[in-house]
Order: structure tokens, then C-alpha cells, then sequence
């Protein structure tokens, strides 16, 4: 949402226009950039910089072990990344491929987390809260080996409840193998997210504290269900939050890298399934020190971001609702 | 008519509370069994782990230490039909002996059958040593100083540098600010490999890879989310009291100093924390910066390296795990105040 917050201010260095400066307003504007200046010399120094010097990297074959050797190669690299190497293709529908699956799962988990702790019928949500929040704060590294331990197959807790529970044979090399099956490890890696929905669900639940109760009070009188309010009301009123949630995750799904990397070493068990771009990036640009090429598939990812975020906001105007928006 | 009304009406509020508080439980319980499981792991034994038949808590199988021996504890059913706890003394393939654990001097007891079909006796015995294990394989000490002078140094230089930057934005009128800001926000989701490649290749031509510096360095020329949110606390500070402050001749560094900072404790706090706990869980970069240095290493990347050198010992790296995030859930529970407010306005403040 604070993307808009700029797009407002945008709108305010317009409608200044060109009106000339006065002494005054120099002086302020000297003494107000002296204050950005920290962030517009991180800004050069670590990021516009290193983003035109990593394009310039990949137009070159280059190993930072032996910089002499770097050699200018033209479009080579990117040719290797969109048409020779099939892995760069792979892994990157393997990366939507998750996305695809994790993100339905995280997000409605969060609002259905969100919605609860918002209900007046539900006794002790302050508790409820902290505790649904406490995993958020588990280093991911930890929080991924203890997932890793509970979703064993032979010795797991959940197989062993499966089990217990319906009768279905989940443990041992026949059951469910979370994290060797490739039609489940996508399912697992998600189950290692939700214990991350702290913070999107204190974001859902600020957002639906929102929500003005009068239209609900109206909703009721006109005989709407539960059910009809939730999607005809809440979801949205809040479809801002949701919005920001979205943005954010599918940024951080594409650049998805401790789980694959914590657990396999990056090798992509079971069936390179794991393998995903932000894996592959790692082992081209730091294992094999191809970094002309590792260049280029940042950059890659840089489009693709860039891609991805534009679409976002294109059918944010179709959905996304702004109370005082002027249409 | 109206009174079986209300009654009715409140029967049913009763059974949605009840209803929807069941299930908040039911869905609580499920997402924290990893957590219960962590904890019980990583208090058993070695031997325990690779038994089937071992029971879910943490127990070790009973033994009886008899002049000098030990002897297994077995649940061994008698020929009136009770079962008995006794320690075997004497294998045999038909016939074994047994010991009473309660009373072994008053000699052994004879029991016909194949004692390989008996069952051992678990007893409750949570190994706590485990973590005693752990923190000195992993260096624990060593991991955590690093882990928290590496979160100190950054979160200072971050709040620093996004307090005056975020200052900047909120206070002075500047051209071109409205385009600053785009910038500074798309930096948030900027996908971080896209500059990654030269900022090595730089750190290293400067000798900086293998030290902390290309991690801490960058965190004191600002950052992004965190100036934003200060930004915001900051829009909410009535200009009033910076006017009154510059009337009495206080320069725009004094105004921050002495009014702006002051009045943003609680924001200043937020955004602290929220700092303090990405770098603690920061694995990216100190995976690529400090590679082959795990003198230098934090708890992530050296929690990382002891799972692939003992993946076979679960309960080492449960217990490990768990040290490792002790301190952030402690600290968490003291400060959620603080935390909640903070997320609420990053997420929800326009």
C-alpha cells in the first residue's frame, strides 16, 4: 500500500510544476537533501550502480578468481539463459510451479487465521495471537529443520498421526514421504511458510479491525448470512492488505532459496524438483563462480520481478478497493 | 415468548463461542505440534530414536544395575495372569531367569517362553544433556556473539540512517521528492541478486569477503521499509513543536535531535526490533559474505553446517534448533507490544 503513498506524492511534484525557486525554498531544499543523503549515496553505491555493473557483467565470460581472463562475449549469456540451458526454464516453472501452490494456501491460512482472531465469539484471542504469531520469531533456518524432523517419514510425528488417526498407511517408505515424493514436497515446503503467517495475519486482523461495524449491523439487518458478509464485506474492504500481502510474497516466492538450500544443499532432492531459480542463480553465480552468467540470470529475475509486480498492479485497479479513491 | 427468546438467542451465542474457540484450539494445536515434537526429540536418546517401538515422550529403556550388571527390563506376563516388571538375568531359549528389580536378593525367578517376544520397560527420562551436547558441537558461544553484534551493529546503523533519511522526507520540501520516494520504495522489492554480483566482486577487490563488513557497511546508508515506517510516525508529529523549536533558533539537525527522535520512541523501537530480528535471521548474505570462515559465521549459517554434519543425530539438531531460538521468542514475549504496533503500521497505514 505505501507504493500509493508515493504515487500521491508523485502526483504533488507535479502540480508544483516548474515554479521557480525562491532563496528560501533552495535553502530548504539543500538542508532536506543533506538529510536524504544517506540514502541517495546507498542508493548509487547499492543499487543503480551494481545494477548497470551487473548488466555489464553479463555481456562478459567472467570468474572472479581470474578477473584477467574476462572475456567481452556480446548477448552470449543471455542467448545460454533463453535458449541453450534448459534448467534455466525449468527451474524457473518450478519456482511457479510452487508459487502456485504455496501462495493460495499461505494467504487464505492467514485470513482464515486473521478472521478468527477477529471474531467476538472466540474466548482468549490475545493468547491465540501470541502464540500463532510466537513461530514467526523461530529463525527459518530452525523452524525448516524442525519441520524437517516432524514431517519424517519413518519417525515423523504427522505420518504417525495420519496413521492413528484414519488408518491410512502414511509411515514408513509406502506412506507419505513429505519431503522425497515430488507430488508432496511442494505441500511440505508450504507447511514450513505457514509458520511464518504472523505477520500477514496481525496485517488481515489491523485490516479487518478496520471495517466500519455499521455496515455490518446494516448487512445483518438486510439478512445477509455469515458467509455473505465475510466475501461480500470483509474480503473487499481489506483487499488493500491483501493486495500489499500479495506483492510482497510473490516477490519473495520468486527469490524462494533457505528451505531447498538448508535441507538438500541445493541438489534439488527429490527429482530437482527443489532445484528452484533463485537455487539455480546460487550454484552458477557462487559454486561454479560463473559470474557473468549468474549476471545474467539476476538480471533475469530482475525482468521477470519487474513483470510480475506490473501485471500486479494492473488488475489492482479491477479489484483492489480504495475508500477514497474518485473514479 | 420473548423471554425463551433471549434464552435461545443466548444458547446460541454459548455454542458459537464454544464451537469457534474449539477450533481455534484444534487449529493452535495443529500448528504448533513441530514445536511439541522439536521439544520432545530433542530430549531423548540416541538409542530411543532408533527403536519403533519406543513410546512418543522421552524415555529410556529400564535397567537394573545388580552387583555390578546391568540387566534389561522387561513387562513379563505370569502364569496368574498379572504382569510383572522383571529384570532378565539369564537368557535361555525356552527357560530364562529373571531378577524382581523391587527385591533382586531374593534370587531369580524361573519363567518359561521366548523372552526375545517380551516388551522393554520405558521410563520417563528426558535427556537434557542433549543441549549441553549441542551447544559445545556447534560452538554455541562463539555463534551467538556473532549472531548478536552482527543484529546490534546493523539495527543501530539502520534506525540511524533511516531516522534522518526518513526526517528528510517528512519535513523539507524538496523537487523531485515524490520520484525519491518511488525509488526508495521499489528498493523494498527489488529482488536482491540483480546487484549482488558487483557488490561481491567489489568486496572482494576491496578484501572485505570473509569479514562482516559488506553486511554491516550497507546497513548505515538506510533502508527502505524502515524509513518508510518512520516516515510515517514522523508525518504524525504536529509540525508545531519543530516550528516553536526554530523560532528559539534550533538548526533542522537540533529539531531531530531533540524533538523528532524523542517523541518516536515507541516507532524507533519497532523498527529496531524489526531490524534486530531480520539480521538475526539474515542467511543470504552471511552465507555468500563469510563462506569457509566459520569463526564468522551467525546461528543461521552455523545452524546450517551442523545439520549437514550430524543430520543423522535428530536429537542434537532439535535441541540446537531450539537454543537457537530461544532468545528471539524470549524477546519476542517481552516486547510484542511494540512488535504488533510496528507490523500494523508497515502493512496496514496508507
Amino acid at each position: 500500500m505505501s507504493f500509493f503513498e508515493g504515487v500521491e506524492l508523485l502526483k504533488k511534484d507535479k502540480a508544483r510544476g516548474k515554479r521557480k525557486l525562491s532563496g528560501a525554498d533552495k535553502r530548504e531544499a539543500r538542508t532536506g537533501l543533506a538529510f536524504l543523503s544517506p540514502w541517495i549515496i546507498g542508493f548509487l553505491l547499492f543499487y543503480l550502480l551494481p545494477m548497470i555493473a551487473s548488466f555489464v557483467f553479463s555481456l562478459y565470460d567472467f570468474n572472479p578468481a581470474v578477473p584477467d581472463q574476462a572475456k567481452f562475449i556480446g548477448f552470449e549469456n543471455w542467448q545460454r539463459a533463453l535458449v541453450i540451458d534448459e534448467e534455466v526454464r525449468l527451474s524457473f516453472f518450478r519456482t511457479i510451479h510452487f508459487m502456485a501452490i504455496s501462495l493460495p494456501i499461505t494467504l487464505s491460512f492467514t485470513l482464515f487465521l486473521a478472521v478468527l482472531m477477529n471474531s467476538e465469539h472466540v474466548i482468549g484471542k490475545n493468547i491465540y495471537r501470541t502464540l500463532f504469531y510466537m513461530p514467526t520469531m523461530i529463525p527459518l533456518v530452525a523452524g525448516v529443520l524442525v519441520w524437517n524432523g516432524v514431517l519424517n517419514e519413518q519417525t515423523g510425528w504427522i505420518n504417525v498421526i495420519i496413521e492413528r488417526l484414519t488408518g491410512i498407511e502414511a509411515v514408513g517408505t509406502n506412506g507419505l514421504r513429505w519431503l522425497a515424493d515430488p507430488k508432496l514436497v511442494y505441500y511440505a515446503y508450504t507447511m514450513f511458510g505457514l509458520w511464518g503467517v504472523g505477520n500477514g495475519m496481525i496485517i488481515f486482523l489491523a485490516g479487518l479491525q478496520g471495517v466500519p461495524t455499521e455496515i455490518y449491523e446494516a448487512a445483518q439487518i438486510d439478512g445477509a448470512g455469515w458467509w455473505r458478509r465475510l466475501f461480500r464485506i470483509t474480503v473487499p474492504l481489506i483487499t488493500p492488505v491483501i493486495f500489499y500481502q500479495l506483492v510482497l510474497s510473490v516477490i519473495a516466492s520468486l527469490q524462494y532459496f533457505l528451505a531447498p538450500f538448508v535441507l538438500n544443499d541445493g541438489t534439488g532432492f527429490p527429482e530437482g524438483m527443489t532445484r528452484f531459480y533463485m537455487v539455480y542463480f546460487y550454484k552458477q553465480s557462487f559454486s561454479f563462480f560463473n559470474m557473468g552468467y549468474g549476471a545474467t540470470l539476476a538480471w533475469l529475475m530482475f525482468l521477470v520481478a519487474l513483470v510480475l509486480t506490473a501485471i500486479l498492479f494492473g488488475t489492482a485497479k479491477y479489484w483492489v478497493y480504495y475508500a477514497s479513491e474518485e473514479r | 415468548m420473548a423471554a425463551n427468546k433471549v434464552v435461545s438467542k443466548n444458547m446460541r451465542v454459548a455454542g458459537m463461542k464454544l464451537g469457534l474457540t474449539g477450533l481455534v484450539l484444534a487449529v493452535l494445536f495443529l500448528f504448533l505440534i513441530p514445536m511439541f515434537y522439536g521439544i520432545v526429540t530433542s530430549l531423548k536418546t540416541d538409542s530411543q530414536l532408533s527403536k519403533s517401538d519406543a513410546p512418543w515422550w522421552p524415555a529410556a529403556e529400564g535397567i537394573l544395575n545388580y552387583e555390578g550388571k546391568d540387566y534389561e527390563i522387561y513387562s513379563v506376563p505370569m502364569e496368574d495372569g498379572t504382569v510383572r516388571e522383571l529384570a532378565l538375568y539369564k537368557k535361555g531359549r525356552q527357560v530364562s531367569e529373571f531378577l524382581d528389580p523391587q527385591n533382586p536378593e531374593a534370587g531369580p525367578i524361573e519363567w518359561e517362553g521366548a523372552w526375545r517376544q517380551l516388551e522393554r520397560i520405558w521410563s520417563f527420562s528426558p535427556q537434557w544433556r542433549n543441549f549441553i551436547n549441542a551447544w559445545d558441537t556447534v560452538n554455541f558461544p562463539r555463534l551467538l556473539w556473532n549472531t548478536f553484534v552482527y543484529a546490534s551493529v546493523t539495527t543501530f546503523g539502520a534506525v540511524f540512517s533511516s531516522a534522518l533519511v526518513a526526517y528528510g522526507f517528512s519535513r523539507f520540501r524538496i523537487p523531485g521528492k515524490g520520484v525519491l520516494f518511488m525509488l526508495m520504495l521499489s528498493t523494498v522489492i527489488l529482488p536482491s541478486a540483480v546487484t549482488l554480483i558487483p557488490t561481491y566482486f567489489v568486496f572482494l577487490k576491496l578484501g572485505w569477503v570473509g569479514t562482516w563488513l559488506p553486511l554491516i557497511i550497507p546497513a548505515f546508508f538506510s533502508w527502505g521499509t524502515n524509513t518508510f515506517l518512520l516516515r510515517q510516525f514522523f508525518m504524525s508529529i504536529p509540525r508545531e513543536l519543530d516550528e516553536a523549536a526554530m523560532i528559539d533558533g534550533a538548526s533542522p539537525l537540533r529539531v531531530f535531535i531533540s524533538i523528532i527522535l524523542p517523541t518516536s520512541m515507541p516507532a524507533l523501537t519497532a523498527v529496531g526490533l524489526f531490524h534486530f530480528f531480520w539480521a538475526w535471521n539474515d542467511f543470504f548474505g552471511p552465507l555468500i559474505y563469510l563462506a569457509g570462515n566459520p569463526d564468522k559465521f551467525p546461528i543461521t549459517v552455523g545452524l546450517t553446517a551442523f545439520n549437514n554434519l550430524y543430520s543423522q543425530s535428530t536429537n542434537l539438531i532439535q535441541a540446537a534448533s531450539l537454543i537457537s531460538a530461544v532468545i528471539p521468542v524470549i524477546i519476542f514475549f517481552l516486547a510484542q507490544k511494540q512488535f504488533m504496533q510496528g507490523i500494523v503500521v508497515t502493512g496496514v497505514e496508507k
